[in-house]
């Protein structure tokens, strides 16, 4: 946390003169950085209360830091998920294949293949652990940087492209901007660009499986920035009035484009603590370390599935990119913050978590990158038949009227005739 | 009307067990309009349910409870107090179905009292209902009779499709003829108040002819219903009276066949006026019938002011606007 302003030392003066504060992150661009202030606690310290405990139990933990890997690379502590290794080698791999994807549809972005991309770079733990953590047909309501949710859960990475690209192959039929995917078959809720929406939808949805005696449960992730909606309180209000089977996951990846957290509010508390003042179990975990996310969401997911309420979950991490491809983030922030942050590389902490261990190596690591790299190739090769942003192999333009409503009123009918007649005018040897 | 709103609820509750029912103080008190009296009893908590006082969170957990599947029923206490809530609504409930492409669908129906007459100033009389119309992917219902109540309830609550409900509250106990000095009669001595027994649903998208004429059409829904029909009434105007009970989609068909016949058209609701959805019907009878028309459209509404409170019955589009503006088109 940056620090926080102190009182005036006027008091007992009349009428000292006010003050406002308005927050300044430690570095600028050129600054020297040094994240020494930062309170990082020692891997396996933090204690474990049971899943259905009394949420006034895990108070320390909205404040302290859930870590499992330690500076040795070793699992430590009673929040070692105590995965095997085949586990962890899957959490590895598909930690890698979001980054190789993100690397790649960030270049087709600047080879004008498509308008927009966002990367999750350094992140990629808060969704693939999470994941992983969670029943697959458990429901998320994701924000935009969860892109590891779809590729733990198998969706194809094709299909991924088709909608990045808005072309014929497009799921969502070009309608929506890149990144904002949607699979109900992967449990995966429609992706919204108003910020933190998503979240009393989620707990509206876990309230709906509680209702109906079902046992899946409802998750929902959104930046640290997008705390600061009053959609997040009322998502908050309503997962604890109703004791809703919801997990809120707090992305605090210190910066909302160029705001820093905190003009979210994080300068006098942790994003975690918030869950105290509504009654609600609240852990902050270390976002870069792979094992603590996954024991963190396993931990809430049983606790909401045992009925005993929801959880809200801060993941500490920082973002290691621009907030997408249209922002420059050396015009607000120290280039050196990347390789300083205390918390290293989520990929490369479980990657040397598993050397550590003697199960795995810096071959398999090559060509496992490698691998990762050839298959979001080939997917990219076989989405381009499909088309790219722009090149007419778009939708039928009937498409854009359909789905409005269920089914086509009058208007939208004189309308998409108008379209049509417009289309041959504009583009008469289309 | 209440009765009939609270029969429509009770009747989809007992054939749905999707349909459930939320909003602040609706539950266990059963309305503050009266409207879910006795169903949190009937139909028990988890169908029937008070909420927090947060607009944004009663639509928004509808959404979600609409993407697991339920076909959620929520009410916000007065139309003045959507706005929390209007996020969720045009970003949201409105555009699940297209931006997903049919995968997730928002088949809710948000239920609130609207319109003045009642002396509840600013906050307690607005008619919003052209912010909703002017969303693509909701449907705006309004009813202004028990019957139309009931019908128009059910089909709403059976559309897949997001539908705001507005209930004009005047008009919850009694039709309302603008004569604010005089007696209100209660519903029973009315023909409309006579509601079918058991399940029967109005198709959305459809007018109802009020009364035949041939000297000129108005266009009227809600409260104004009843008034336009006082005045025509007293002034012996042979008008052609719609009650559009729909204002998306839009019952055009109606709307011109009328207008075709009578030439001349008034556009009557109590919402402040400019782009209020009387000026999308204006346009879109000048647009279509034209060369039908004899006299310019005219709008009888509500002033561009916040609702007042103790000049109600000037700001009030009563007897004497209406009036004015039936003379004005037929002396043209």
């Amino acid at each position: 946390m940056a620090d926080r302003p102190n009182g005036t030392g006027n008091a007992g003066h009349n009428r000292p003169s006010l003050r406002l504060h308005v927050p300044e992150p430690k570095f600028r661009p050129g600054d020297e950085v040094d994240f020494s202030h930062l309170a990082i606690s020692e891997a396996g310290a933090q204690p474990r209360p049971d899943e259905t405990c009394d949420p006034a139990e895990t108070k320390p933990l909205v404040t302290d830091l859930v870590r499992v890997l330690g500076d040795d690379n070793k699992a430590h502590g009673p929040w070692d998920p105590r995965l095997d290794a085949d586990t962890m080698r899957t959490m590895l791999e598909k930690m890698a294949l979001t980054r190789a994807f993100d690397e790649r549809m960030y270049r087709g972005q600047r080879q004008g293949k498509t308008s927009f991309y966002m990367k999750c770079t350094g992140e990629e733990a808060t969704s693939v652990a999470a994941a992983m953590a969670m029943a697959s047909d458990d429901m998320v309501f994701p924000s935009y940087r969860q892109q590891g949710i779809l590729i733990t859960r198998g969706y194809p990475l094709v299909e991924m492209i088709n909608q990045i690209y808005s072309n014929r192959g497009d799921k969502l039929k070009g309608r929506q901007l890149p990144i904002m995917y949607s699979s109900r078959a992967h449990s995966f809720f429609t992706i919204s660009g108003n910020l933190a929406t998503q979240t009393p939808q989620a707990v509206g949805w876990a309230m709906a499986s509680a209702m109906r005696g079902d046992s899946r449960i409802a998750a929902t992730w959104l930046g640290e920035g997008s705390t600061a909606e009053g959609d997040f309180h009322a998502a908050c209000l309503f997962a604890t009035v109703y004791n809703a089977p919801v997990i809120l996951n707090v992305v605090n990846n210190q910066w909302a484009i160029s705001s820093f957290s905190g003009f979210a509010g994080g300068e006098r508390a942790t994003f975690a603590s918030r869950a105290v003042g509504y009654g609600m179990a609240g852990l902050r975990v270390d976002g870069n370390d792979p094992l603590a996310v996954y024991a963190a969401t396993a931990w809430a997911a049983e606790r909401a599935r045992a009925n005993a309420g929801p959880t809200l979950i801060e993941h500490f991490t920082y973002r290691a990119e621009g907030h997408s491809t249209s922002d420059d983030p050396s015009a607000y922030r120290s280039a050196q913050e990347r390789n300083e942050w205390p918390l290293g590389d989520p990929i490369m902490r479980l990657k040397d978590h598993l050397i550590a261990i003697g199960e795995w190596d810096e071959e398999r690591q090559s060509a496992l990158d490698l691998e990762c790299a050839e298959k979001v190739k080939a997917a990219t090769k076989d989405a381009e038949k499909n088309g790219i942003l722009g090149h007419g192999l778009h939708h039928p333009f009937h498409t854009m009227f359909e789905d409005v409503f269920e089914e086509l009123p009058w208007h939208l009918e004189e309308q998409a005739d108008q379209a049509i007649r417009e289309r041959k005018i504009k583009w008469p040897h289309a | 009307m209440i009765e009939a709103i609270n029969d429509a609820l009770d009747i989809m509750l007992s054939h749905d067990p999707s349909v459930i029912i939320m909003g602040e103080d609706v539950g266990y008190f059963g309305g503050v309009f009266r409207c879910t009296a006795g169903l949190q009893e009937k139909y028990g908590k988890t169908r029937v349910f008070d909420t927090p006082i947060n607009e944004c969170g009663i639509i928004g957990a509808a959404v979600g409870m609409g993407a697991y599947g339920l076909r959620p029923v929520p009410e916000i206490q007065f139309a003045d107090y959507i706005y929390p809530g209007l996020d969720q609504l045009i970003s949201e409930a409105a555009r699940l179905r297209y931006r997903s492409a049919g995968e997730f669908i928002a088949p809710m129906t948000v239920r609130s009292p609207f319109g003045g007459g009642i002396f509840g100033g600013q906050t307690h009389s607005q008619s919003p209902e052209a912010l909703f119309t002017h969303v693509a992917g909701l449907k705006t219902v309004i009813p202004s009779t028990p019957h139309d109540a009931k019908g128009l309830l059910i089909a709403s609550i059976e559309d897949d499709d997001p539908v705001i409900f507005f209930e004009p509250k005047r008009i919850y106990n009694g039709p309302f003829n603008g004569y604010y000095d005089k007696p209100v009669e209660p519903w029973k001595k009315h023909p409309d108040s006579k509601v079918p027994e058991g399940y029967y649903s109005i198709p959305l998208g459809k007018a109802r002819t009020v009364r035949e004429g041939d000297a000129i059409t108005i266009l009227a829904y809600g409260t104004m219903v009843h008034v336009v029909d006082a005045v025509a009434r007293e002034k012996g105007v042979d008008a052609e009276i719609l009650d559009l009970r729909t204002l998306v989609p839009l019952d055009i068909e109606a709307i011109e066949a009328s207008v075709e016949k009578t030439g001349r058209c008034l556009i009557v609701h109590e919402a402040t006026r400019t782009s209020g959805f009387g000026a999308e019907l204006s346009a879109l009878v000048t647009e279509r019938c034209f060369y039908h028309l004899e006299a310019p459209v005219e709008r009888v509404t509500g002033f561009d002011t916040p609702y007042p409170h103790s000049l109600e019955w000037a700001y009030f589009p009563g007897p004497v606007r209406i009036g004015e503006a039936i003379d004005k088109i037929l002396e043209a």
